[in-house]
């Protein structure tokens, strides 16, 4: 499935992630930008999650920008999941 | 005789000042404070380089002395707490001497001791007279008590007042008598004062912070400790304060008459003296505009200096006769030991202030604190920073139940009888990792940036650099 338009979710609150998601053209690839205020701590285990969670649903090509402000997995998984969506035109 | 001069420059040049030597600040200006900048201002002027700064505490306020430790007009820093400001600069080795850090009630003690001898120190006075009877209490720049200054104003070796509002001698409600002053400048301006005081600390309305303070609360109920006599200090984070409040309506629900209030004090405090939950509050720092307003007009809200307060070496002071102490903490480990120096990437942003004095004296000390804060669990294996030692930390109090300390079984069969949720505190530790996954330790460098001294001047921890990429 396409991002046919930028689109974003979560916000800047501690404990909360601010995921955005915007098309790109086919054969691009994922291009994700993080920063979180515990890279040091869980960087590599953020960006797993978001990779992961666009492979489930079938994004092959995207920019997502994320400002992670020390989310857990499913508060990172639900941000992107609804990104997404938002993203594809089903709000 | 006049100990008036005309300005900073003169008054350090009178006080013989010289490179190499130690001069001395306090913080109760806070965030507000303009004083200990205008002096550096004038010392690189003069060219006086290579010195020591004693410091009771520094803030983001105080960013330019990065560039005076660059400059080489600053060398050394002793210090009871650092910002995140300066911190940073500090971890990533600016500096060729480590800070050194001591508790707001070691300070004093090394101070009056000797151990660490003060040359001249500079008295931000938010009133004073000609002589040098000097006060917080009054002037645009109130702050309230001015307990820090008190040693310093009396055994360094020059004192030199700076002051914003100067009154007619004598200064009637004086805080620091002119006998140990030396000199006074009059100066437009000594502080900023939206930096100074809070218009009001809040209480949280954060559902996890409401959750630890009625643990808290009734934890204290529990231990024993909460009948007539009974003396508290409480930090002013929302936490905390917010257990204070719980603990106000207990105290009035069962009509408990407290002893004293005691240490930094917010207008919660004032509102537990004013309600007769405590005889006295005795004030080392006002925190907000409400306790400058108490410790002016009400005679039973005095002032303390810091030895008063907190000195080990003092034959008492006030921490020793402290029931319960409410206290926060970045980091705590399974073994109790307490963070509060650094952060979780290593870099300082903080210090023990009365932390590791209150918990030494208090017959509970209580840390209270949320099981993670931004995906980083509160309970570790081992502390970054040792800032309080565990056998002096009783109970730790999160919103997933009350770790308490092995050494104090007493208060784990007490809080049990009273229903509340006694945790291991291995278990709290696992319960936050299994949340939030384990997270990647910092790894620092070799260069030692700061000491930490325990209140006996004993080496507690050293702090590493942060390698900057």
């Amino acid at each position: 499935m396409v991002i046919q338009k930028k689109a974003c979710a979560g916000t800047l609150e501690s404990s909360d992630i601010y995921v955005e998601v915007s098309p790109l053209p086919q054969g691009s690839g994922i291009k994700l930008d993080l920063n979180s205020v515990v890279y040091a701590q869980f960087g590599k285990e953020i960006e797993k999650v978001i990779m992961e969670t666009l492979a489930e649903l079938g994004v092959e090509d995207a920019e997502v920008v994320a400002s992670d402000r020390g989310a857990v997995d499913c508060t990172i998984k639900a941000r992107v999941e609804t990104a997404v969506c938002r993203g594809r035109g089903e709000e | 005789m006049s100990k008036l001069v005309g300005s900073i420059k003169e008054a350090i040049k009178l006080a013989g000042l010289k490179d190499g030597m130690t001069i001395s600040f306090h913080h109760h200006l806070r965030n507000g404070d303009m004083v200990a900048v205008m002096v550096l201002d004038v010392i690189s002027e003069l060219g006086i380089k290579d010195l020591n700064v004693n410091i009771s505490s520094i803030f983001d306020t105080h960013e330019p002395f990065i560039e005076y430790i660059r400059d080489g007009v600053v060398t050394g820093i002793e210090t009871d707490y650092m910002g995140g400001v300066v911190g940073r600069a500090v971890s990533e080795g600016i500096m060729n001497k480590p800070v050194i850090f001591r508790t707001h009630g070691g300070r004093p003690s090394d101070i009056i001791n000797g151990v660490s001898p003060i040359d001249v120190a500079f008295i931000a006075a938010p009133t004073s007279d000609c002589m040098g009877n000097c006060t917080g209490k009054y002037g645009k720049s109130a702050c309230g008590s001015l307990g820090y200054a008190f040693a310093d104003a009396m055994y360094a070796k020059k004192s030199v007042v700076i002051t914003d509002n100067l009154v007619d001698y004598p200064l009637v409600d004086y805080s620091i008598a002119e006998n140990y002053i030396d000199y006074v400048v009059n100066v437009d301006k000594i502080g900023e004062p939206s930096g100074i005081v809070s218009g009001t600390t809040k209480i949280t309305k954060d559902p996890v912070g409401l959750v630890i303070a009625d643990y808290a609360a009734r934890a204290i109920e529990a231990s024993g400790l909460l009948k007539d006599g009974f003396s508290f200090q409480t930090g002013a984070g929302g936490a905390s304060l917010a257990a204070a409040k719980y603990l106000k309506d207990i105290m009035l629900k069962k009509n408990i008459k407290g002893s004293y209030g005691l240490g930094g004090i917010t207008s919660y405090m004032v509102d537990m003296l004013k309600e007769g939950c405590f005889k006295a509050l005795y004030d080392v720092q006002c925190f907000d505009l409400g306790a400058v307003e108490s410790i002016r007009t009400n005679p039973n809200h005095m002032e303390v200096t810091a030895a008063h307060y907190a000195s080990p070496t003092a034959k008492s002071s006030a921490v020793d006769s402290l029931d319960v102490v409410i206290l926060g903490a970045t980091e705590i480990d399974t073994d109790f030991n307490v963070n509060v120096h650094t952060d979780s990437n290593g870099y300082i942003m903080g210090g023990s202030g009365g932390h590791s004095d209150t918990a030494a004296g208090a017959k509970m000390s209580m840390i209270v604190a949320p099981l993670s804060r931004a995906r980083l669990p509160i309970v570790v294996d081992k502390v970054l920073c040792k800032s309080t030692p565990g056998n002096t930390v009783d109970v730790l109090v999160t919103q997933r139940g009350i770790a308490v300390n092995p050494l104090r079984q007493d208060l784990a069969d007490a809080f049990r009888g009273a229903g509340l949720p006694v945790v291991d505190i291995f278990d709290l530790r696992d319960m936050a990792e299994k949340l939030n996954g384990k997270p990647n330790k910092p790894v620092l460098g070799d260069k030692e940036v700061a000491k930490v001294l325990y209140r006996d001047g004993q080496l507690l921890d050293t702090i590493y650099n942060v390698p900057v990429k």
